[in-house]
């Protein structure tokens, strides 16, 4: 699993690239090559339909982030309770990365079994549904709740961006 | 178990940038990644060592697939943070021509 290793740290490097940079249009650049390493590693952990997703909705967002980049980031400054601040920040990052370490200690990468539903699903999707693809079998037609509440999300979210971004108000 | 840690410090990456930066698009940028930790760490728990993807062929047996539902899922969820990071994205483009700023110690007055 040396490949998943190097995806990982280099997704970690362009993302402090794109959390420390000065300029924001460089930050969207870095945040879009993490996008793609993401893309990378689904592909190596054997979800191709997840890559093919995952490098759409990256383009598109890139695309809409590029639009909100108009300035120059905020100088630094260590006003207020810098210290403290993060101080209590770094503090609780460790406390997360060690107690996941214990909890993840003893569970080998690509061990483990199937669940039931997903044992159930790999057996029966050619005789139940058809569809080779098992994935699919399961977005389109078992699940398909899951894909039209996506669906009505994503038509949620036009309607939410359309009300914020109009220009004229309720008239005084 | 070192992959599941690299997964968790990219996720404190995301954290880090959250919390401690002032500016709205940083914080955008940062809910993003966290967002990118916590998909990819989905689909490593459904991985499984020598398989391959779960897409039926000649010579294919289910026992050597990986798990096809943690994909299913991780599917709806990629496109939801596409969805909300475009309503972030419209509400900071919103505050700026009303502040003239992104910076949020300054977006401060409530009236109006």
């Amino acid at each position: 699993m040396i490949e998943i290793h190097l995806i990982l740290l280099f997704m970690i490097a362009a993302a402090i690239v794109a959390v420390e940079a000065r300029d924001l249009l460089s930050s969207v650049v870095a945040i879009g090559s993490v996008g793609i390493g993401l893309s990378l590693a689904f592909l190596i952990l054997k979800a191709p339909d997840l890559a093919i997703m995952q490098l759409v909705v990256e383009i598109m967002s890139l695309v809409i982030l590029v639009r909100a980049t108009m300035r120059q980031d905020l100088p630094f400054s260590m006003s207020g309770r810098w210290v403290f601040n993060t101080f209590s920040t770094v503090l609780f990052m460790c406390v997360f990365l060690g107690a996941a370490y214990i909890a993840l200690k003893n569970i080998p990468l690509g061990g483990g079994d199937f669940g039931i539903a997903s044992g159930v699903y790999l057996r029966e999707a050619i005789p139940a549904t058809g569809a080779k693809n098992v994935v699919a079998a399961i977005t389109s037609n078992y699940r398909l709740m899951d894909t039209l509440g996506e669906v009505a999300a994503i038509f949620t979210a036009v309607v939410g961006v359309m009300a914020i971004a109009r220009r004229v108000g309720r008239p005084r | 178990m070192v992959t599941y840690i690299l997964c968790l410090m990219l996720f404190c990456v995301g954290l880090y940038c959250v919390l401690r930066k002032r500016n709205l698009i940083k914080i955008i940028i940062g809910i993003g990644i966290m967002g990118y930790a916590v998909n990819l760490f989905i689909i490593l728990a459904g991985y499984r060592a020598q398989s391959r993807a779960p897409i039926y062929a000649n010579d294919q047996i289910v026992a050597r697939m990986v798990d096809p539902l943690p994909q299913a899922m991780v599917m709806t969820s990629i496109v939801l943070e596409l969805s909300v990071t475009l309503i972030l994205i419209a509400i900071a483009i919103r505050i700026y021509e009303k502040y003239g700023t992104f910076d949020i110690t300054k977006i401060n007055k409530l009236k109006g």
